[in-house]
């Protein structure tokens, strides 16, 4: 076992730690704050698999973006500071089955499907994932999807404004009407 | 490195992340499991794009989209949790019941 694999199966554990956290809490806060730890564990596997950019931007827009959205998101629904009682719904032990079901079917053959299959991070480069390497597939081959998902991205901000405009100002204008 | 580790990971990952959208009530938090089922398919297509030495990196850029497309997500999703919350006073998933089939007691207590 290398040192790679040794930092990546504890970084693992970190990850999956803290998302067993973050969906079992009572702490609707502390659920966010795990969320922060467990993607932040991600992006350290990503710099492992030598994908950098990819860890980087995971940092800025997951951690930075998502997680102050989904705060903002908390103590906008006035979301208690002590532990809450009612966050889980009536069905934990059908949704621990579904789960534990997924993660068996889907763990047994994914492991048999790739088990002598290993990655050789040497030999594929130290620039394997870098900014230039990343950028220039971005803006050369995949540069049409990019534009299309700006056009996405406005979209979705035009739906978040529409939606979220309260009713009186949407109003005014039948008001002073006849 | 072997390429089982990074893929056990991102199915139990993923297994969280269902477990979380099921069991959880709160919509905000649904919304925290979406963001961990969406994180193993990442970490998915970021291990097998150095696994095949992809020199178009189809699997990282992709990454990039599906991150981009999950922060739209979210502020959409927040948008609208935030309008149920205005009209209703609470976001729990179970309580929203308008499109669902009138079960007796179980019928919603909110009426435009």
């Amino acid at each position: 076992m290398t040192i790679v694999e040794l930092l990546f199966l504890l970084l693992g554990a970190v990850v999956l730690g803290s998302a067993l956290l973050v969906v079992t809490t009572r702490h609707l806060i502390h659920a966010a704050l795990w969320l922060v730890v467990s993607l932040g564990a991600l992006a350290g596997c990503y710099l492992l698999l030598s994908a950098e950019l990819v860890a980087w931007v995971q940092v800025l827009i997951y951690v930075g973006a998502v997680v102050v959205l989904l705060l903002f998101g908390l103590m906008l629904t006035r979301a208690p500071i002590g532990p809450s009682d009612d966050l889980d719904s009536g069905n934990r032990l059908l949704a621990a089955g579904v789960a534990v079901a997924t993660a068996g079917v889907l763990g047994v053959l994914v492991v048999r499907a790739v088990k002598d299959a290993s990655i050789d991070l040497e030999a594929s480069g130290a620039r394997a994932g870098t900014a230039a390497e990343i950028g220039a597939a971005l803006f050369r081959s995949w540069v049409l999807p990019f534009e299309v998902l700006s056009v996405l991205l406005l979209a979705a901000l035009v739906g978040a404004i529409v939606l979220s405009r309260r009713e009186d100002e949407a109003l005014q204008p039948d008001q002073v009407g006849p | 490195m072997s390429l089982a580790w990074p893929a056990l990971l991102a199915v139990l990952l993923f297994s969280v992340g269902i477990y979380g959208v099921l069991a959880r009530r709160n919509a905000v938090l649904v919304l925290m499991s979406v963001e961990l089922m969406l994180n193993a398919v990442n970490l998915n297509l970021v291990t097998f794009d150095v696994w095949l030495r992809d020199t178009l990196h189809t699997g990282q850029v992709l990454t990039l989209f599906v991150i981009t497309i999950a922060a739209a997500e979210v502020g959409l999703g927040l948008a609208i949790v935030l309008l149920v919350y205005r009209n209703r006073s609470n976001i729990d998933v179970d309580r929203l019941r308008d499109l669902g089939e009138e079960t007796g007691a179980e019928a919603s207590q909110w009426r435009p």
